[in-house]
């Protein structure tokens, strides 16, 4: 049996020490309601029992379209929202697992500071009438450090490590650019010194030349601080660029993990090599040879029988229509959800 | 006639200012190309370099405080005035005019960046194509019912009939994409600008929108200004390209001169830092030191001297570089290459 499965029947000490999460049939559903008394009449099923796990120090991607649940996975994770079901084995300083999904409010405060998060757009993410002192001061006053002038040095010496200049200190969110901006929630995220760090599309607000900047910080950052990322986006180069490890997620399901390098270059599941296909080449010599999908992403809301992606799969046979596949371990940490992955040949990256 | 050789739209010096309280912004700074006939042009660039100031200047759609302070827009239009010319200078027309009207969204269209945002949602996706129809062609209502349809049809929405009766916020983002394409297509226009069409949607929709919008180019013949901060979308799209930096173009070429032999330092180091499917994992990104100069404080002499790696102190910060031939459709704004375009 893959041990990704087995895990979810073991109890959370039994979990290699180098996991620092383990999630396991994740499900978040939205009731939709309606009517004068709002009466619920079904579920928006955005994360439909996923299963992963990051280990420590490394950076895992989380991509797919919009609306296939990452953002909502990534929430979870950071208790923005409790999960309907499943575990968050979270591994706290004393090496041992916490599930993050059933602690108490008052609880999972201690745990916040060892998870933090990266938002996607700077321009909301700061508060425009605080400056960046106390922005980023404020998680380390929350958290009980009150002596204003430990404060400021902490703070300064965190500007410097994210490549802005101390002096800047006094100024508000208003007079920095998008690449700055981020830099100071890139900041603030680390002035608790966390553990794992959640970004949810961090450098996509951002242009072209600035996204580069961001990125190599944020790879700079790891290495310095053995930081552990979840890595949300939709941009599969990006995700390249940064992740050991990818996971594809389509309407609420992951259906296929794996290394960066294998997930690439041998694809296992059609809906990886038709995102892959779709990315479009910067180099005009080279014509893409994109895998055209039929139709639209369905509705997490009612989403097709059997396989989800059955309806847009160029393979779909009977089985898909019918029984939901199983994640497969077919290679050592290459997971896939296809009833056919043995049949098809599928072109990576070359 | 040679028409073939005749831009369909020529820009000469375009230079479209914003006058506000704390000084005037000059958004686009003495612009000039030439557009032709069934050839697709890709405008790149990061935000705030003028790319989107540029097509509504074209459109003639900037509202004030900005205006057009200088230069040419010569386009050639369908309708021949008295003296049988059929060039027009939309630099020169009322934005509210008659003449600039029967032109916008008939002969020049637009595709822009958020449908969701350029389609009505109190009126029908049908109610809304028949209105753009009944507006520039001579045809009856019913008659238009049936072009709506048809565009539809073109753009593959399916169940055209029923999607002409239906909201634009009932349709996912993609159709919706589709819905304003066969929008921008009812009046078969010889130009449609593109805005960053594909921007909001997914990579799978995306890959669907570009392919269509390929086919409907080779169709329908027609041109297309093609936006975007995108360089993979540009590589796949676009004939020709123009990249700009601070409301000038640094460098246009074709678009295998761009990828292949990029020659001024701001496109070499923008290919450079986008992390390609292709490049190798985890490595550091070659960057574009410092970031976009704010529009008030615009460098002296080359806009892109601050953060140029080749920069040559005591040239290049004293006179703005001009925009000089390469080679012969490569056209290059650097000192670097004064005088030099021959050796190569």
């Amino acid at each position: 049996m893959p041990s990704e499965n087995s895990n979810l029947f073991s109890s959370s000490t039994d979990l290699p020490p180098e996991r620092i999460l383990e999630v396991q049939s994740l499900r978040k559903y939205f009731p939709i309601r309606k009517g004068f008394i709002k009466k619920t009449v079904g579920h928006v099923k955005s994360v439909d029992g996923i299963n992963f796990h990051i280990n420590e120090g490394e950076t895992l991607g989380l991509v797919g379209e919009s609306g296939c649940g990452k953002t909502t996975t990534a929430r979870c994770i950071l208790r923005a929202m409790k999960p309907t079901e499943g575990k968050i084995q979270f591994k706290t300083t004393d090496g041992s697992h916490t599930d993050l999904a059933t602690l108490k409010e008052d609880q999972i405060r201690s745990l916040r500071t060892d998870i933090q998060m990266i938002f996607q757009d700077p321009f909301a993410s700061l508060n425009p009438r605080m400056n960046i002192l106390d922005l980023i001061g404020e998680p380390m006053l929350v958290n009980g450090l009150t002596n204003r002038k430990q404060r400021t040095e902490k703070v300064a010496e965190l500007l410097k490590m994210v490549g802005l200049r101390p002096e800047y200190m006094q100024r508000f969110p208003h007079a920095f650019s998008g690449g700055q901006r981020q830099r100071i929630v890139i900041a603030r995220a680390l002035a608790l010194k966390p553990r794992l760090v959640v970004a949810d599309e961090p450098v996509s607000a951002l242009d072209v030349s600035v996204q580069a900047q961001v990125l190599n910080l944020m790879l700079e950052l790891q290495q310095n601080l053995n930081l552990t990322y979840l890595f949300v986006a939709h941009d599969l180069s990006v995700v390249k660029h940064i992740s050991d490890r990818i996971a594809v997620m389509y309407v609420g399901k992951i259906v296929e993990s794996a290394p960066t390098d294998s997930l690439f270059n041998k694809p296992k599941h059609p809906y990886t090599a038709a995102l892959l296909s779709a990315v479009p080449v910067a180099d005009p010599r080279i014509r893409s040879q994109m895998i055209p999908l039929e139709g639209d992403v369905p509705s997490p809301a009612s989403p097709p029988n059997g396989c989800h992606f059955h309806p847009r799969c160029p393979y779909a046979s009977e089985i898909c229509k019918k029984e939901e596949p199983n994640m497969q371990e077919i290679e050592p940490m290459h997971f896939v959800s296809c009833h056919h992955f043995k049949d098809i040949q599928l072109k990576g990256i070359e | 006639m040679g028409t073939e050789n005749k831009p369909l739209l020529s820009i000469k010096n375009l230079k479209t200012i914003f006058d506000l309280d704390e000084g005037s912004v000059k958004a686009v700074d003495g612009v000039s190309f030439d557009i032709f006939p069934q050839r697709v042009l890709g405008i790149v660039g990061e935000s705030g370099c003028g790319k989107s100031v540029t097509i509504k200047s074209i459109l003639r759609l900037i509202e004030t405080p900005g205006r057009i302070v200088e230069g040419e827009i010569l386009f050639q239009t369908r309708n021949q005035n008295e003296v049988n010319i059929n060039e027009v200078d939309l630099a020169k027309l009322n934005p509210k005019g008659k003449q600039m009207r029967s032109i916008r969204g008939n002969e020049i269209a637009l595709i822009p960046q958020e449908p969701m945002a350029a389609f009505s949602p109190v009126h029908t996706i049908g109610n809304q194509l028949i209105e753009n129809i009944l507006l520039h062609q001579d045809v009856k209502e019913s008659e238009a019912f049936e072009i709506a349809i048809e565009r539809l049809k073109e753009v593959g929405i399916p169940n055209p009939e029923e999607s002409m009766n239906r909201y634009s916020w009932e349709l996912s983002g993609g159709l919706r994409q589709r819905a304003m394409i066969g929008m921008a297509l009812t009046c078969n226009p010889s130009l449609l600008i593109a805005d960053e069409p594909t921007t909001a949607i997914d990579v799978t929709t995306q890959a669907q929108v570009l392919n269509l919008i390929r086919d409907l180019q080779q169709k329908n013949k027609m041109s297309i200004i093609f936006i975007t901060h995108d360089l993979g979308v540009i590589a796949q799209l676009a004939d020709d390209v123009i990249v700009m930096y601070l409301g000038q173009i640094m460098e246009k070429g074709t678009v295998d001169e761009i990828f292949h032999n990029p020659k001024h330092p701001y496109t070499q180091a923008l290919l450079k830092s986008i992390p390609g499917i292709k490049t190798k994992n985890r490595a550091k990104l070659p960057t574009i030191e410092g970031s976009i100069p704010h529009p008030f404080n615009r460098p002296k002499g080359c806009l892109f001297y601050q953060r140029c790696v080749d920069a040559i102190a005591g040239t290049c910060n004293q006179t703005p570089p001009e925009l000089l031939p390469f080679q012969k459709q490569q056209y290059v704004s650097c000192f670097k290459y004064d005088g030099k375009s021959d050796a190569f």
